[in-house]
């Protein structure tokens, strides 16, 4: 009696709320639902990595503090903007990607350390992460005895190939080779003077410089100068310069030192819009610290310029901008760490599972064709067939395209008769 | 009866109280990976106990025990790294049989200097002997001619960027800012797996607490006496007649050892060797260890470094944009509220209660024995 009482006087606004509950559990199984057609987790993760029904992890790796931070926070930037895109179309395999952020701290064995608890601890199913050489040198042993799977951005020396690395960057051959014959065709040049920062990164790059110089352009080498990193000292490499007056200057000097070499250079007055240099180390975002005006009219050799006119960068440039700010400039390295996520989430829909061996299996030949330097593919050697492009620095930290290969240029970590 | 040349009673139990913590809790409780962890934030601590000997008791400060870390780690990678470039290992490069960074730097031939690190005998030697006489032969340089003080500290400071500067210039030689990496294999056995880990953890333990003794001993000797003698008053004991110099050469040689075996043992845990280890900052770091933990006390200086190193890895984990501002806030309350460091919180507060605890129990003698306070049992 007094049940039939009570139910007469519900509210009507209590009969709603009631509803309304007994809508949430709906609501809250609704988005496993419209993931209906994801596989199940135990068909695409037998190796015990992180992923669950809804959610897949992935590691990011590069120093947020020290003296690298300056650099890396690009490829930060540019690693969580895809990861961020990937989630909003729906993620990978029907799972949201979400990442653990670990701090690198400029320091290599750091890397190693944090690479290792990604790995062991975090489960994660792959690493976006690394820079400089050291750092992916102190981090691969990690990656090779605990299968990991790391996407690695940077621009670097090659003579490398490993099966848990992805280099989404251009080994040396790619960077160097078309850049020199393109400014040996247009200038006429002949006489060639190397710079660079003393470590391997340039060394292997002038090594494979001088040998094309010498032996395909016919060329000579008039000069070969090395400074520690951080060096800010340049005043006698300009003076052999200008003894020496080569055809054409190729830097490979990299970080803080740019700052000092362009304004000296341009004090002891050398001219960058008459004297041709080359360098394959200076991107937007070392222009940003060199300034347009010290730099202007030098060439540099890239995959990638932030002026690109192609549909896939004219959406690319202003989303990240939208999500980090107006002023950020976007340099070759920051685009290469963009390409890691999506080639990771391509490779994995390929291979239809999260398993390191399967992805590194399926990864040659997964292209990409919303990146926004153009088309990119994985090759054979893990290594990314792209095109090499040479653009002039504007007075406004950008650079304007000059030349881009007609086609894309193959990969060749271990080139024959440039060793 | 428990008073002897390594400890005194107090001293006993504390070490028993780390050795239990670190044989028995810390591998019961964490997996390989924290496990390996610890392990390198222990070849830090023969640093510190270094630190401890020669600038707590002997009031030398050194700022530059990367140095002796480097040569020592140094040492031990050069050895695992020929181990790791057979010519089947190498065979993809132009020169193979050699380490991968010389055959990048154009070099064709093994240099001299390393031909001997084939031999593990000569490496152990080399550990222990290469720091050890370099520490002396820049002790009889600074010490004979009574260079002291802050003076000292900053050519200690001086020789690590040197040296930093010298490992990165001759990157054909010693890999350059890479460092020595990817070192797999000691006689044969492969110090990669977990298994290999957990063996390294434990040998290394037990050469901490061997260097434990060592400094016990050189603590409770007249030796000992003499250095803290020398800290107060360095006139006096010249005037009675002690030669002062070859005293601090010994403090100072010694803690280089330490140093030099911590190296060694961060080579075979880690896996790796590079020069940021050696310069003016790891040096600082490796003090900072010493201070937090407690500069007069030997155990202070062991916990100092695995609280800093444990909160370095716990904050940059948690924050890794941000973590540098707690590690710094830390080590500033540290030092502004508690000069002596962990040792002398647990000195002026904990160990006084402790004390009056004990004594408190032995004025009523009904049940309780002396035994059963030495052995640190807990009452009821």
């Amino acid at each position: 009696m007094s049940d039939e009482a009570n139910k007469g006087l519900l509210s009507p606004l209590r009969r709603k709320l009631l509803m309304g509950m007994a809508a949430v559990p709906a609501i809250t199984m609704l988005p496993p639902a419209s993931f209906a057609q994801a596989p199940a987790t135990s068909a695409v993760n037998t190796t015990g990595l992180a992923v669950t029904d809804t959610e897949v992890t992935v590691g990011i790796l590069h120093s947020a503090t020290g003296t690298m931070a300056i650099s890396e926070t690009g490829s930060i930037e540019a690693e969580k903007l895809a990861i961020e895109q990937i989630n909003a179309m729906g993620g990978v395999l029907g799972r949201k990607i979400k990442f653990i952020q670990e701090d690198g701290a400029s320091d290599w064995p750091t890397f190693a350390e944090k690479a290792k608890k990604l790995l062991v601890n975090d489960k994660v199913a792959a690493i976006m992460g690394c820079w400089t050489s050291a750092s992916r040198k102190a981090v691969l042993p990690v990656m090779e005895q605990y299968n990991g799977m790391l996407y690695y951005p940077t621009f670097y020396e090659g003579l490398e190939q490993s099966k848990n690395v992805i280099y989404t960057g251009q080994e040396a051959t790619q960077q160097i080779l078309a850049g020199l014959n393109w400014i040996a065709k247009e200038k006429g040049a002949k006489t060639f003077f190397f710079i660079g920062s003393d470590y391997i990164w340039p060394r292997t790059s002038n090594k494979i410089a001088r040998k094309h110089v010498e032996n395909v352009l016919k060329g000579k080498v008039v000069g070969e100068e090395y400074y520690a990193l951080g060096s800010t000292q340049f005043n006698s490499v300009i003076n052999k310069i200008k003894l020496t007056k080569p055809d054409v200057i190729f830097t490979d000097v990299v970080g803080g030192s740019n700052v000092a070499f362009y304004k000296q250079l341009k004090a002891a007055g050398i001219d960058l819009a008459k004297q041709p240099l080359l360098t394959i180390s200076v991107t937007e975002d070392e222009i940003d610290g060199i300034g347009g005006e010290n730099i202007a009219g030098a060439y540099a050799c890239m995959k990638y310029f932030q002026s690109l006119d192609n549909p896939n960068n004219k959406a690319f440039v202003p989303a990240f901008k939208k999500a980090w700010g107006e002023k950020t400039v976007i340099g070759d390295v920051t685009q290469a760490a963009y390409l890691g996520p999506w080639l990771w989430k391509l490779t994995v829909e390929k291979a239809g599972s999260f398993d390191v061996d399967k992805i590194a299996a399926a990864s040659p030949g997964v292209e990409f064709k919303g990146a926004p330097e153009g088309y990119v593919r994985i090759h054979e050697n893990h290594h990314l067939w792209s095109k090499t492009r040479v653009g002039r620095a504007k007075l406004d930290g950008q650079f304007e395209l000059i030349y881009e290969t007609a086609d894309l240029v193959e990969p060749d970590p271990f080139p024959k008769g440039y060793q | 009866m428990t008073d002897n040349r390594f400890f005194n009673r107090s001293e006993l139990i504390g070490i028993l109280v780390l050795a239990v913590f670190l044989v028995v809790v810390l591998p019961l409780t964490l997996d390989v990976f924290r496990l390996n962890l610890v392990a390198k934030y222990l070849t830090y601590a023969f640093v510190a106990l270094g630190l401890v000997i020669c600038w707590g008791y002997g009031g030398i400060l050194s700022l530059g025990q990367g140095v002796f870390f480097g040569l020592g780690g140094y040492c031990m990678a050069m050895f695992l790294k020929l181990e790791a470039s057979s010519v089947e290992n190498t065979k993809i490069q132009s020169t193979p049989g050699i380490p991968d960074f010389m055959d990048w730097n154009q070099i064709t031939a093994l240099p001299f200097f390393w031909k001997p690190f084939n031999s593990l005998t000569f490496t152990i030697a080399a550990i222990i002997l290469v720091p050890g006489i370099f520490a002396w032969i820049i002790g009889t340089a600074m010490f004979k001619r009574r260079v002291g003080g802050t003076y000292f500290a900053i050519i200690t400071q001086a020789v690590a960027a040197i040296l930093t500067i010298l490992i990165v210039g001759q990157q054909g030689y010693t890999g350059g800012i890479n460092g020595m990496t990817d070192l797999r294999t000691l006689k044969g056995w492969d110090i990669r797996p977990d298994h290999a880990k957990i063996v390294l953890y434990f040998f290394e333990v037990g050469c901490l607490f061997v260097c434990i003794m060592i400094a016990q001993f050189v603590r409770h000797s007249k030796l000992g006496r003499i250095l803290v003698a020398m800290r107060e008053k360095e006139d006096r004991v010249r005037f009675s007649g002690y030669s002062v110099a070859n005293f601090k050469i010994f403090a100072f040689c010694i803690a280089a050892m330490f140093a030099a075996i911590g190296g060694a043992m961060f080579a075979l845990n880690v896996g790796f060797m590079s020069p940021s280890f050696v310069g003016i900052v790891p040096s600082i770091e490796m003090v900072i260890y010493t201070a937090v933990g407690g500069r007069l006390s030997i155990l202070g200086a062991i916990y100092g470094t695995l609280l800093v190193n444990f909160a370095k890895t716990s904050l940059s984990e948690t924050f890794p944009e941000l973590w540098l501002f707690g590690l710094g806030g830390l080590f500033i309350a540290v030092v502004l509220a508690f000069p002596n460091g962990l040792a002398g919180i647990w000195g002026d507060y904990v160990q006084p209660r402790i004390d009056r605890l004990i004594a408190s129990r032995k004025s009523k003698p009904d049940g309780w024995t002396d035994s059963s306070v030495a052995d640190g049992a807990p009452a009821e």
